[in-house]
């Protein structure tokens, strides 16, 4: 990237004439180039958060919204939501998918990565193009193409696993309903979310290899070390910036997985709530809605959110990112 | 030798699975979606479709789905994601102007303010600004929801454009500049041209995230004449839950614009992310 500091820098003030005039003539270019978008975020994100805060101290329902204060509940809502083993199960079901997920995420898309750059190169671009596919499918899509291919008539994958012998599998696959039980849902959820994420992993690895110059594994292997031993003394270390960089994006959006989550079982199945959709059904999914619950879970998930968040910020500065 | 071969062959193998894995579900929605009812729910499932149908493409297109016709839900999708690329475009290359040209102070405040916005939740700003637009009298509005796709797509449009007005050699502006171009004329006759590239890349970007956005409009649009297609394909799939044909044909006809748009720009989105990460 071109630096064009440079050029704008003001030069050391050696014949600075005294504190009578200014050190630097204020410009307002740049400001009225950046106020629109501050406003708009300020208006659209910075404000709401602070928002969401100030109503997870208050009860918001129905006579709210047509138009009543706010009624000060102090810390009720939190309490509410601590004492609630429900809210303990969403938590749960939150962490473990997040963890399965981005592990699962992490390792093959890594594999994919390192595999896209043994490949030759029409054969890796053909490769790439074809998961590539994967990640551009929209949320909503790949959510029902998943539930389509674990349906429990005419599904796929219960067709296969009815032929497969059943001393491997099991039997009683013919209609077997994925979305019965949390457990098998939020395997479908996995397979579908980390089919949907390994492909930017991939990418993203696989520009990394490229910037490692190839004499450093030369050197390796004339020194006897095996593949595995250089990965992890070459690709690792020099990689660590990105795949922590990868890291943090995979657990941030996968703690938040709401859509295909909401789109594969819905608002009715609350066994298999995770934080975002318990925070929405309170708030939107009843007759009697509950906006002040609502936003004391949403504030719940973003606090979890923003620790991940500094170590995000941390390495996006250390990166030269804001430079 | 042999030995190089063989694992050259292993690799291509294992190329050709993982591209098999990726490409299989989305290949299984568009065969479906050519496939007549029967062969849908045959007991040995065909993996091309034995007598292709439109049926589906059909009935999709014709048919309403709650009292409504396909094409509005394409007109609103399609009227939704273009007002977020014009606004968001012209936002994010102020913005990365600003940036890439200009050191200011809270220069890297305000990135690092880009940076953060990008990890907020934005599942859990829905309860506020549900209640934000409902006091604007924006609510089920289209114009309301544009509002809100702006402020997702402009800090991303920024990150990765400004990569792209840094490209531009300072030089040219300056040579503009001495040939007596003011600074309007010098960014719409030598940025905005060499930055072109970058912004349709980023318009391409801030197109997706709108056409694919779903718990927003969900949420804040009431009338079934001004829903979105995602939200035609929820109703759809939670009322008919046994048309897959026509839930695949509607899926086709939702996912295929984005992969084509997405093969398009992937590059550049992939260094809009991550950018820097691999500086080395």
């Amino acid at each position: 990237m071109l630096d064009t500091a440079p050029a704008v820098r003001t030069a050391p003030d050696r014949d600075d004439p005294g504190p009578a005039r200014p050190r630097r003539r204020f410009r307002p270019g740049p400001y009225l180039l950046i106020l629109p978008t501050v406003a708009v975020i300020a208006v659209l994100m910075f404000w709401p958060i602070v928002q969401i805060g100030i109503m997870s101290f208050q009860k918001v329902g129905t006579r709210q919204l047509r138009g009543e204060p706010a009624e000060q509940v102090g810390l009720d809502n939190f309490r509410t939501i601590v004492d609630d083993p429900f809210f303990w199960q969403t938590l749960r079901h939150t962490v473990l998918f997040a963890v399965v997920a981005v592990v699962l995420t992490m390792v093959v898309g890594t594999l994919i990565g390192l595999l896209l750059n043994k490949l030759g190169r029409r054969m890796a671009n053909v490769v790439a193009g074809g998961v590539l596919v994967a990640w551009a499918t929209p949320p909503v899509t790949a959510a029902i193409i998943f539930s389509w291919l674990f349906g429990s008539t005419g599904g796929l994958v219960n067709w296969t696993l009815d032929k497969l012998p059943d001393a491997l599998v099991g039997g009683g696959w013919d209609d077997h309903n994925w979305f019965a039980t949390p457990l098998s849902t939020y395997t479908v959820l996995t397979i579908c979310v980390v089919w949907q994420a390994c492909p930017f992993v991939a990418v993203s690895v696989l520009a990394g290899l490229k910037s490692v110059p190839s004499e450093l594994y030369e050197a390796a292997r004339v020194d006897g070390s095996s593949a595995w031993r250089s990965f992890w003394s070459i690709t690792v270390p020099l990689l660590k910036p990105i795949f922590l960089l990868l890291i943090v994006m995979s657990i941030i959006w996968d703690f938040k997985v709401f859509t295909q989550l909401f789109i594969m079982s819905g608002l009715a199945n609350r066994d298999a709530f995770n934080l975002s959709l318990y925070a929405y059904s309170e708030a939107f999914g009843s007759l009697n809605p509950k906006l002040g619950m609502g936003s004391a879970i949403a504030v719940v998930l973003t606090l979890l959110l923003l620790v991940v968040t500094a170590v995000y910020v941390r390495v996006m500065v250390r990166q030269g990112e804001t430079r | 030798m042999k030995h190089r071969k063989l694992r050259a062959i292993g690799f291509n193998a294992l190329g050709v699975i993982v591209f098999v894995a990726a490409v299989f579900p989305v290949f299984w929605m568009v065969s479906t979606a050519f496939k007549p009812d029967d062969e849908i729910f045959s007991t040995t499932p065909h993996p091309v479709p034995a007598h292709p149908t439109l049926d589906h493409f059909s009935s999709v297109l014709h048919d309403n789905v709650a009292e409504v016709s396909f094409w509005t839900y394409f007109r609103n999708s399609l009227g939704l994601a273009l007002a977020t690329v014009l606004v968001s475009g012209l936002l994010a290359l102020l913005a990365a102007t600003a940036v890439a040209r200009f050191r200011f102070r809270f220069r890297t405040t305000f990135l690092i303010m880009l940076l953060v916005v990008q990890m907020v939740p934005l599942e859990a700003l829905v309860i506020p600004l549900f209640l934000d637009l409902k006091k604007l009298e924006l609510l089920n509005s289209l114009g309301g929801l544009v509002l809100v796709y702006i402020g997702f797509a402009v800090p991303f449009a920024i990150l990765m454009l400004r990569g792209f007005v840094a490209a531009v050699p300072k030089e040219l502006e300056e040579a503009a500049a001495i040939d007596g171009a003011g600074p309007v004329r010098v960014f719409f006759s030598v940025l905005l041209p060499l930055v072109a590239p970058g912004l349709v890349a980023t318009s391409i970007f801030s197109f997706i995230t709108a056409w694919n956005e779903f718990v927003f409009a969900f949420t804040f649009l009431d009338d079934q004449d001004k829903a979105t297609l995602p939200m035609m394909m929820q109703y759809f799939f939670g009322h008919n839950g046994n048309a897959w044909g026509s839930i695949m044909a509607a899926s086709t006809l939702l996912t295929l614009p984005v992969i084509v748009f997405f093969l398009a720009v992937q590059r550049r989105m992939v260094s809009g992310l991550t950018a820097g990460a691999v500086k080395g």
